[in-house]
């Protein structure tokens, strides 16, 4: 009862999480449990939800699979793909016990919440957001129903699947193992859903296109149609660049995965700051010389392409080299 | 005052997106602010007492759309979470799966309820959370590139009325404010909140001017404080009766809904309360003399602002 929180505000970006558990959804689907080395209640998360992993110098975004209240672990599960970047494979190759770092859960594939009910097409892998759909569904009494292909013998979740779609009346399954019957399932169940439906979708690049296509072509609206694009509202770490200081001559380092404001923190030239995230517009620093990366929501786009000033708490450098009027 | 949130880093006030992480501690020349989310202080069973009543006489200052019970419930269970953490020694929160123990010495509470069951509490998830927590609720739903204000409790509105914006657009509720739009404060705003993450809570602050010790200035009641604005001018006991309201201001990404929690906290502060700060004194002074004329008409104090400014400026 006394299980300490990983609330806010003592989280971070990242979680160092252990590897509890492991098992085989299906031939080429590892799932894996992770938990926090104390057994801490882990950050809550929205349907959907998805954590991403630092593996062999690999970071791959996989959904969480558990329920998102109040979690003792996650659960994902990771398809091996042989001919990927090499993070699925790393995945694979971690042992029980071994330490991980993952983000914090971030949602970018939620449940629409006004919806009047949610129609939630899997395919294969594509499976892993839908469980969690699923289980906020059932917890709230929501309407759903769950169109899952895959290949026989490898429906990774089904006895997950299976078991929340009968445990409420407003479930439902519809399972297909072959291309032919899905493509005429997927066609009736878009003519049957009442106004108001939204339609979700995660699967391989084909797969969604398909589904997609056939809802337009069945006149859905845009605004209903949602896929899981593993968004991230995180900036990348960046290209390494470098700063002058057209006043003192001075030349400042700005590594990867540093921002310039904090690069400039470490040399004594401090700017004001409050948001952090190219909001306020507190940090603007004047650009002499060189073609900012703008990644921040202030400027306007005529003072962006104007390249005369930066906010510099989360723009860098399109040339290696900036001059600033400081 | 020691910890009252004076909001002016300027000699002159303009609207901008002073939107910064929470739980940053704020100094002021009086004390610091801001390293809390939650502030439970001395009047804490006086504004609640104050808040039942309001609801009690007027249940429209509470809206809650049933798509947003979710909603409620997972700002509940975070902000009983963030008062047990924040005084524990008054507050615990305990629970087993869905089964939740709620303690709250201050109040003489003892509650056990059920997550997700709303008859378990007394009026639901939302007005149970406002009976606890000094701050007025709003809960946005995110949808359709946009927030909507879909929920919410709040008897401190600062002459607006939840009951005339439940429902309504981010972007729509702003509709009144002056200059914001133009300068796409607003939109660069909701840009901001929309890709706000749980866990990362951010802040800002806003303020008006009161006349009276008076916290309920929602537009239902205008009446009772409306015609205050004017007598207010030649009043001899202006000092002590005209107070700088502040709101705290907290924006939270509920993490189980998804839906964005904000929470807004009213402070008050006489001006001859803030006038024992030198300083204090001095800055309100000048901001309330160069303040725009249409921001001095839209906070609603352009008939009596010169008279405080000139009274704290001593001329
Ligand atoms: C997300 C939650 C927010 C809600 C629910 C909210 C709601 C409101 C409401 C109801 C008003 C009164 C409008 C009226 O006169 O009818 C207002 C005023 C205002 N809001 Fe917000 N707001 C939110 C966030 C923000 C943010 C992030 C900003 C930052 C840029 C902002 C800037 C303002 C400004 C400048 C005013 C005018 C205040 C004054 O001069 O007294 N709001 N807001
Ligand atoms: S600190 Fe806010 S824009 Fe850079």
């Amino acid at each position: 009862m006394s299980t300490p929180l990983l609330t806010a505000p003592q989280v971070g970006v990242h979680l160092d999480l252990v590897v509890a558990d492991s098992s085989y959804q299906a031939a080429g689907i590892r799932e894996l449990v992770l938990r926090h080395p104390g057994r801490a209640i882990l950050p809550s998360f929205a349907p959907g939800s998805h954590i991403v992993i630092e593996c062999e110098g690999h970071t791959n975004a996989y959904s969480l699979t558990g329920s998102g209240d109040f979690p003792e672990e996650y659960r994902i599960s990771v398809l091996y793909c042989p001919d990927g970047r090499g993070g699925s494979a790393a995945v694979h190759r971690l042992m029980h016990g071994e330490q991980v770092r993952v983000s914090a859960p971030r949602s970018a594939f939620p449940p629409v919440a006004n919806a009047r009910r949610h129609l939630l097409i899997a395919g294969g892998i594509g499976i892993t957001p839908m469980v969690s759909h699923l289980r906020a569904a059932a917890e709230w009494g929501r309407d759903a129903e769950l169109l899952y292909s895959y290949r026989p013998g490898q429906g990774a979740h089904l006895a997950d699947v299976q078991a929340l779609c009968g445990s409420s009346p407003g479930l439902s399954l519809s399972e297909f193992t072959n291309r032919r019957s899905f493509r005429a399932g997927l066609a009736e169940a878009l003519r049957r859903q009442p106004l108001g439906t939204h339609l979700y979708v995660c699967g391989p690049q084909a797969f969604m296109d398909t589904v997609i296509a056939e809802a337009r072509a069945a006149c859905w609206p845009e605004s209903r149609l949602h896929l899981e694009a593993f968004g991230s509202a995180e900036l990348d770490a960046g290209r390494p660049f470098s700063v002058r200081l057209g006043r003192s001559g001075r030349s400042v380092a700005v590594p990867s995965g540093v921002s310039l404001l904090d690069a400039l923190d470490r040399v004594g030239v401090t700017m004001p700051r409050l948001c952090r995230q190219g909001v306020c517009g507190e940090c603007v620093v004047p650009v002499k010389a060189g073609r900012p990366e703008h990644r921040d929501l202030f400027l306007s786009d005529a003072e962006k392409s104007a390249n005369s000033a930066i906010m510099c708490c989360v723009s860098r450098s399109l040339d290696p080299e900036l001059e600033l009027d400081l | 005052m020691k910890r009252f949130p004076f909001p002016f880093p300027h000699d002159a006030y303009r609207y901008s997106a002073n939107i910064e992480p929470a739980l940053t501690r704020a100094e002021t020349a009086a004390g610091a602010w801001g390293d809390t989310v939650l502030e439970v202080d001395g009047d804490y069973r006086v504004e609640l007492a104050e808040r039942r009543a309001i609801l009690q006489s007027d249940p429209s200052r509470m809206a809650l759309l049933d798509h947003m019970r979710p909603a409620a419930w997972d700002a509940l269970v975070l902000l009983l979470e963030t008062l047990a953490q924040q005084y524990p020694r008054d507050m615990a929160f305990e629970r087993s799966g869905r089964s939740c123990r709620w303690v709250n010495r201050l109040l003489d509470e003892e509650r056990d309820f059920v997550l997700g069951d709303d008859s378990s509490l007394p009026g639901g998830p939302l007005a149970y959370a406002s009976s606890q927590v000094q701050e007025d609720i709003v809960l946005l739903d995110q949808r359709e590139d946009a927030l909507w204000l879909d929920a919410g409790v709040v008897t401190f509105a600062a002459d607006w009325s939840m009951g005339f914006d439940v429902g309504m657009r981010f972007l729509e509720v702003h509709g009144p404010v002056p200059r914001i739009h133009e300068e796409q404060i607003i939109s660069r705003a909701q840009h901001f909140i929309m890709r706000l993450q749980p866990g990362r809570n951010y802040r800002r602050t806003n303020w008006t001017m009161t006349v009276g010790r008076r916290l309920d200035t929602s537009t239902e009641t205008y009446p009772e404080w409306g015609p205050d604005r004017v007598s207010i001018v030649d009043d001899p006991e202006l000092p002590e009766r005209l107070h700088l309201r502040v709101e705290v201001q907290h924006l939270i990404r509920l993490p189980r809904s998804g839906a964005v929690m904000f929470l807004v906290r009213t402070y008050l502060a006489s001006l001859a309360e803030v006038a024992t700060i030198p300083a204090w004194r001095d800055r309100l002074g000048k901001v309330l003399a160069e303040l725009p004329q249409d921001m001095a008409d839209y906070k609603g104090i352009s008939r009596y602002r010169e008279a405080a400014s000139d009274w704290l400026l001593g001329v």
